[in-house]
């Protein structure tokens, strides 16, 4: 017997949703407990922003560059390497129950093996390798699909349908008409992506979620080592937690993020210093992709929306919570908690009214870059508990896994294994994480690069639709935590943009081309 | 608009891919679906699903070996038009291209997906290596 590995994973939460991170209104005791006792990286990023991209690169260990899924709507290859078919191969039990996302989500011709599986309500779909072996899709034995509500083709939306038929109605509406992300607004506000959800709260995605990991778990012997994937789909929008829980958090009792600017002309006045696809997006002029509701200004956003947002998203994350301590309490029932590694971690963050925006997109700046990341090494591997604050990326995920199952570091992967310490991390070279952007949304073209080192977040923006590849961002974390000054075009500041943009360029990986065709918007 | 374009070179005459892709009632041999029914200048074709999409037949064009379709009567699709083109590469091979301009633009993206992995198949067929 090794040790086991429980990754958890949400979709688009902030570093500063935590009480482990600061974090002061959601009650996050079980994923503090888990910080408290293992490692708490406080500066990690993902290496794209939105959900395909950024997954595909905690399953492989790669840069989207490398493996390809370079926006929304790309499918990762079948034959993509994978850290499950790794550790399978070592004989772990493997499992992902969630949300996994590497393929489109919006698949009408049942092209992708995520969507044929649970069209078929199936839990694993073989695959043949060039030499003619045939293996699980991605080297999961099991995968059982949830996302944001509950239509479309994953497990989740079956189960509902079969059992709950009357629950289907109570979700938000995630697309409109013209199948774009949904302006509807709702709630006490008229938030966008909000509603009240009678939903009971026993069928609400996070604990199925929940339930259907202790259910793959208990299906395994207790002497198998296992990876399980717990992947919940909150708090990405919509925001419609089951309404049963909105007395965790009144939103009127909440104080503005410290990211949202109350007065306009201040806000107008820090995006205008940013790259022009910024103001252009805040004004309603320019929606670049597909992430954001395209007929939704984001100029529109009230302050009370801004709370009533948050607060659903605070609801959420304590939704989350709760379920995974009941996941942590059956792994103590079944006596393997102390050979179990537990990473958290998510696949990119959310706005949440910093800047007056919300969701997500082109943007590198710590509402959607600086991530929660947490792991907790199995107790009887004896790892000091420690924060560390050098910087790492989810690329690190892959080989962690490896280094956590006594396996050597695949060769696929792009980046070691995460440090145990900031002393561990200076030693094997922690000194930089890099973060991609490429959209092509018919004739809307965004790309960019950036790199986070030395307390500094440095951004390229790409020739493109809006920018002539002059343009980009630089800001100084230490004296301004909330990114507001853009020094690019400071002459005061040129040598550190320009050793940056030199270490970016060395750094980051040749994309390799040509770039693979987008085959769904998302 | 949603506008895409997919392609594929494949190594035989024009004539001969002509004539599977040329006809509207063998599109379940290659293309992502699971069956199709011809009846006049009106097709509908049944997706894994259960999805039924009903079409009309613009253009059957042997000579410049052109088809167009255009889905009608469905709740979603506002705009269409399908458009599958058989080119001579001027080697005595061909290029098949298929092109969707259509609203609401996302879904497009999926009828490229779709077309992609038709045309992928289709090739194959014709060279023999499926």
């Amino acid at each position: 017997m090794g040790r086991r590995i429980l990754f958890i994973t949400t979709d688009q939460q902030r570093f500063d949703s935590l009480g482990c991170n600061g974090g002061t209104i959601a009650r996050t005791p079980n994923i503090d407990a888990l910080a408290r006792n293992g490692i708490n990286y406080t500066r990690a990023h993902p290496q794209n922003v939105v959900c395909m991209p950024s997954r595909s690169t905690m399953v492989t260990g790669q840069h989207p560059s490398t493996h390809g899924v370079w926006m929304n709507g790309v499918p990762l290859s079948p034959d993509a390497p994978s850290i499950a078919a790794t550790l399978r191969s070592a004989g772990y039990k493997t499992a992902l129950v969630g949300k996994a996302h590497f393929e489109p989500l919006l698949d009408p011709f049942q092209l992708f093996a995520e969507t044929r599986m649970a069209a078929n309500n199936v839990f694993t779909e073989m695959y043949t390798l060039p030499d003619g072996t045939m293996v699980p899709h991605r080297g999961f034995d099991h995968m059982e699909f949830a996302t944001h509500g509950a239509q479309g083709s994953v497990h989740y939306a079956q189960w509902i349908r079969q059992n709950h038929p009357e629950a289907i109605g109570q979700f938000f509406t995630v697309l409109d008409h013209e199948l774009e992300v949904s302006a509807v607004g709702g709630g006490d506000t008229n938030a966008p992506q909000v509603k009240f959800n009678e939903v009971h709260r026993e069928w609400y995605h996070t604990d199925w979620v929940a339930d259907r990991t202790m259910a793959w778990l208990d299906s395994l012997d207790v002497n198998d080592d296992w990876f399980c994937w717990m992947s919940f789909p909150d708090p990405h929008h919509p925001w419609d937690p089951p309404k049963s829980e909105l007395g965790r958090v009144n939103w009127r009792d909440l104080d503005l993020p410290e990211g949202y600017p109350t007065d306009a002309t201040m806000r107008e006045n820090i995006l205008a210093q940013k790259p022009a696809h910024w103001a252009k997006w805040y004004d309603g002029s320019f929606v670049s992709n597909y992430e954001a509701p395209l007929h939704w200004v984001p100029a529109t956003l009230t302050p009370d929306q801004v709370r009533e947002v948050n607060a659903m998203t605070h609801i959420e994350n304590e939704l989350i919570d709760e379920a995974i301590g009941r996941v942590l309490k059956m792994i103590e029932t079944k006596g393997w908690t102390s050979d179990v590694d537990i990473v958290f971690t998510t696949d990119h963050g959310e706005f949440q009214g910093d800047f007056g925006l919300l969701f997500k997109g082109p943007y590198h700046v710590d509402s959607l870059m600086r991530l929660p990341m947490i792991w907790k090494p199995a107790p009887s591997a004896n790892v000091t508990p420690a924060v560390v604050t050098a910087p790492v990326g989810l690329v690190s995920l892959a080989a962690t896994f490896a280094s956590i199952a006594g396996l050597p570091t695949p060769d696929y992967v792009e980046a070691p294994a995460l440090p145990l310490s900031d002393a561990d991390a200076q030693t094997r070279g922690f000194e930089r994480v890099l973060t991609e952007w490429d959209s092509i949304l018919f004739e809307k073209i965004i790309g960019s690069r950036t790199i986070h080192r030395d307390g500094w977040t440095c951004t390229q923006m790409l020739p493109g639709t809006l920018h002539d590849g002059t343009e980009g961002e630089l800001y100084d974390h230490a004296n301004d935590p909330l990114q507001h000054v853009n020094l690019w075009n400071d002459s005061k500041h040129k040598a550190i943009r320009d050793d940056l943009l030199a270490d970016l360029r060395s750094a980051m990986p040749k994309q390799v081309l040509p770039l693979r065709p987008v085959d769904a918007p998302v | 608009m949603g506008s895409i374009r997919r392609s594929q070179h494949i190594k035989c005459t024009p004539e001969k891919a002509w004539e599977i892709i040329g006809d509207p009632s063998r599109l379940h041999e290659w293309f992502p679906i699971v069956s199709c029914r011809v009846e006049g200048a009106k097709r509908w074709i049944h997706l894994a699903n259960g999805l039924v999409f009903e079409e009309d037949i613009v253009l059957v064009d042997n000579s410049m070996r052109r088809f167009q379709y255009t889905i009608v009567n469905n709740p979603i699709v506002t705009q269409h038009l399908g458009t599958v083109d058989v080119i001579d590469d001027g080697r005595g091979e061909c290029i098949a291209i298929y092109s969707t301009d259509m609203k609401p633009n996302v879904l497009a993206l999926g009828i490229g997906a779709a077309a992609n992995h038709g045309l992928t198949k289709v090739k194959k067929i014709l060279e023999g290596t499926l």
